[in-house]
């Protein structure tokens, strides 16, 4: 067991445990974001920097600091270790600065992006990102790619975290879709035009921490904080069959994986599940959803009164001082 | 000339053959070695010697080696970094193209003292011819019984493979360059673990540069302790300078370390001075990756001693008023060279070299480049320079791996020691723009 304290509280957990782990156990203001980490992948992690961290005290042995800020998500926790999060201006700084690089190649499309509300990338920059844009360059952009009948690629919003990468590495047999490219000009692609055929090929969907990865069954139908989230289950011979279903009045509009409030998924589901069963009878109706997440979604929760919920909870008071002095 | 370690015999014809290479002395660190010495007493030797990695970061090879993990049943590795690819920099590839018998011996000596079976050497793509060479080499050297099983009787078996990369720069960071050799995108690895912990297949590994590699038999033959009499300070040893740019004699030098940098810029028998006799105006000692210096602060430290060719001596002064020693290309500029254009000619290299992986040196590297080349040809705006400070500094030690760093460094580092350059050619675009110019004005003074 290792004693790690970030951002002043303390927490015992096991060795191996990660920085980023400790402090989702914590919970609340320390936890740091994290976009390409995704707990139920293994190997993911550490190319986003925005869960960049300061240690303070390598451990009780050894107290120095850690001379760089570290990834949280890839840093083990030593005992007596001593991290700063949120209390750190040097954290906050680096992270304001990693969020406007995501940024800088970012469409900005989320009035028409499915993804809004929902989007990992949209919390973000709403917490940590400033409101004004120094880039004044033209953006990257591609085309859209159609993988197969249920998925499209909109490679233009990707931020190149891997995570649909380690998903059919690790839960389906034969992986078609890879990073092709490199720098800027890397993307995500298969190679040559081939379509993501198996029967978990949907999961990228659910890991997707943006706009990238699309359902085409849902695309376009609605928007995230007018649909109603049901817990539900069928007897599916493939997966658990434990699915969240989007409902708006007695229409199934889209199927996706249960998720927890970081949004990764409790179990992954299959494509039959996903795409398929789109009627009401073909569920197991559990109950309402809880959506435990500072997104736009929970804002618009029927389980909650609406009142007042707000939308930006934690913009930094000093966003407004980095404009760029006309 | 001072004296020559690993140049020494590099111009005898036929040096490239194993006939002639061991008439010269060759191969005798091996037959010490297995013959002789313990691989502990190896790894002594090279400690004692306080040989530096000579691929760039300088860090102490014995202690790099000592580091390896030496866990029961699993093999170890050794790396030969052949994928020398930074800008500037060309004494490797000469190195094995006249000697690839010293990398060979050099390798085998290592392995040795790592106690590793099978090594590597992981060339850059671009050098096939090279590689051909090396294989040649390595031919003769399995057939007269040095590599493969039992070398010399001794029981000590080695099997040596040369492995082509695909052209990559990134694939020189030492992590990237395992996972290419394991036949992956060459994307560095998170680190900790560190490669001599979980290496090549997850195996213990150590990385190291050609040079560092052959000088290891010489220190094998005369001891570590001869090796560390040579330089100055903790900078031991003699290194391989690939002198470019604008200087009458361009070309690879084997320096002592502690040469001094006007000696080494003007003297005869190195560079021989700036072309056509024109004035010095700014020096990058280490590869395009290490902070440029103007001709005052290459020169002369900020304390007003004089600057030599050493690892401690070209960092005096932090990154205030210093550089680095790098991986020893010396490029010198003469007064009509535009640094804004270097600047962004760097700037672009490291664009088109970053491996997309984590977002601060994806993004930031095009973004830098796009600034600078708006700022070359007319288009800059005067909150450029702060902007480009600042892009630098939010990639600067946030990346996974080193590449990041050595794209914000010389971006940072001419615009703290050249503001003026950049400032004049915004403010004056028509003028910055005609052919050939370039600005006069003096560089910015910093005091330490």
């Amino acid at each position: 067991m290792a004693k790690v304290t970030i951002d002043g509280i303390e927490i015992e957990v096991e060795d191996g445990t990660t920085i980023l782990q400790a402090a989702r156990k914590i919970g609340g203001k320390v936890v740091p974001p994290a976009m390409c980490y995704y707990g139920p992948l293994k190997g993911s992690g550490g190319k986003c920097r925005v869960c960049l961290v300061k240690v303070t005290q390598g451990s009780a042995k050894d107290t120095r600091p850690m001379p760089k800020l570290v990834a949280s998500c890839i840093t083990q926790v030593q005992d007596g270790m001593v991290v700063e999060n949120t209390t750190n201006e040097e954290v906050l700084n680096a992270r304001k600065g990693i969020v406007e690089m995501l940024l800088i190649n970012h469409p900005l499309d989320c009035p028409i992006c499915d993804q809004a509300g929902e989007c990992n990338l949209q919390d973000l920059s709403y917490e940590h990102g400033v409101s004004a844009q120094r880039f004044e360059e033209e953006r990257r952009t591609f085309n859209k790619v159609d993988l197969g009948p249920y998925i499209q690629l909109h490679m233009t919003r990707c931020i190149l975290c891997y995570r649909c990468v380690y998903t059919a590495d690790q839960i389906t047999e034969k992986r078609v879709h890879g990073v092709l490219g490199r720098g800027d000009a890397a993307e995500i692609g298969t190679y040559i035009e081939n379509v993501i055929d198996n029967d978990f090929s949907g999961n990228v969907i659910d890991v997707c921490p943006v706009g990238a990865l699309t359902d085409k069954t849902w695309r376009f139908k609605n928007r995230v904080w007018f649909t109603k989230p049901m817990d539900a289950h069928r007897d599916c011979p493939t997966c658990s069959g434990k699915v969240t279903l989007w409902t708006r009045g007695e229409e199934v509009l889209r199927v996706t994986a249960r998720k927890d409030q970081y949004n990764e998924v409790e179990e992954f589901i299959c494509n039959t599940c996903r795409f398929d069963k789109k009627e009401v009878s073909d569920w197991t109706i559990e109950g309402p959803r809880h959506i435990d997440r500072h997104s736009v979604i929970s804002a618009n929760h029927y389980e909650l009164p609406v009142v007042n919920v707000p939308i930006v909870p934690n913009l930094p008071t000093s966003t407004k001082k980095n404009l760029p002095q006309e | 000339m001072g004296l020559k370690i690993l140049t020494e015999h590099i111009n005898v014809p036929g040096i490239e053959t194993l006939e002639v290479y061991r008439k010269h002395g060759g191969y005798k660190s091996v037959e010490k070695a297995v013959k002789t010495m313990s691989p502990e007493e190896v790894v002594e030797e090279v400690k004692t010697s306080g040989l530096r990695g000579r691929g760039g970061a300088g860090f102490p090879t014995g202690m790099k080696w000592s580091f390896l993990a030496k866990p029961e049943g699993i093999p170890r590795y050794l790396v030969c970094n052949a994928d020398e690819s930074e800008p500037g920099t060309f004494k490797d590839r000469w190195f094995m193209e006249k000697n690839p018998h010293a990398l060979i011996e050099g390798m085998i000596t290592s392995s040795y003292a790592l106690g590793a079976n099978t090594s590597y050497i992981y060339i850059r793509g671009e050098l096939l011819f090279v590689l051909r060479i090396l294989e040649k080499a390595i031919a003769e050297a399995y057939a007269a019984g040095l590599l493969g099983k039992n070398i010399l009787g001794s029981g000590y078996d080695l099997d040596l493979h040369v492995a082509p990369g695909g052209g990559a720069y990134i694939c020189g960071e030492e992590t990237a360059l395992l996972e290419s050799l394991e036949g992956k995108r060459g994307n560095p690895r998170n680190k900790p673990p560190f490669p001599a912990v979980k290496g090549l297949f997850q195996s213990p590994t150590v990385v190291n540069n050609v040079e560092t590699i052959s000088s290891v038999p010489w220190i094998v033959n005369n001891g570590g302790a001869e090796y560390a009499k040579i330089g100055i300070g903790r900078s031991t040893g003699t290194k391989l300078i690939s002198a470019s740019g604008n200087i009458n004699n361009p070309g690879v030098y084997e320096i002592e370390l502690g040469v001094p940098v006007e000696e080494f810029i003007y003297s005869d028998q190195y560079c021989g001075g700036i072309w056509k006799g024109k004035q010095l105006k700014a020096v990058v000692p280490g590869g395009s990756s290490v902070p440029i210096l103007p001709a005052n602060l290459i020169l002369k430290t900020a304390a007003g001693e004089d600057r030599l060719m050493s690892y401690e001596s070209l960092s005096d002064g932090g990154f205030v008023s210093g550089s680095m020693l790098g991986s020893g290309a010396f490029i010198v500029f003469d007064e009509d060279q535009c640094i804004v254009r270097n600047t962004w000619n760097y700037a672009r290299f490291y664009h088109h070299e970053s491996c997309g992986q984590c977002s601060p040196c994806r993004e930031g590297t095009g973004w830098m480049e796009k600034v600078l080349h708006r700022i070359e040809y007319g288009h800059g705006h005067q909150q450029d320079i702060d902007l480009l400070v600042s892009v630098a500094k939010q990639i600067e030690g946030n990346t996974i791996c080193p590449l990041g760093d050595a794209a914000a460094w010389p971006v940072a580092a001419a615009i703290r020691h050249f503001r003026h350059e950049f400032e004049w050619h915004i403010n004056n675009p028509k003028e910055a723009t005609a052919p050939g110019a370039v600005y006069r004005g003096q560089p910015e003074t910093v005091t330490a």
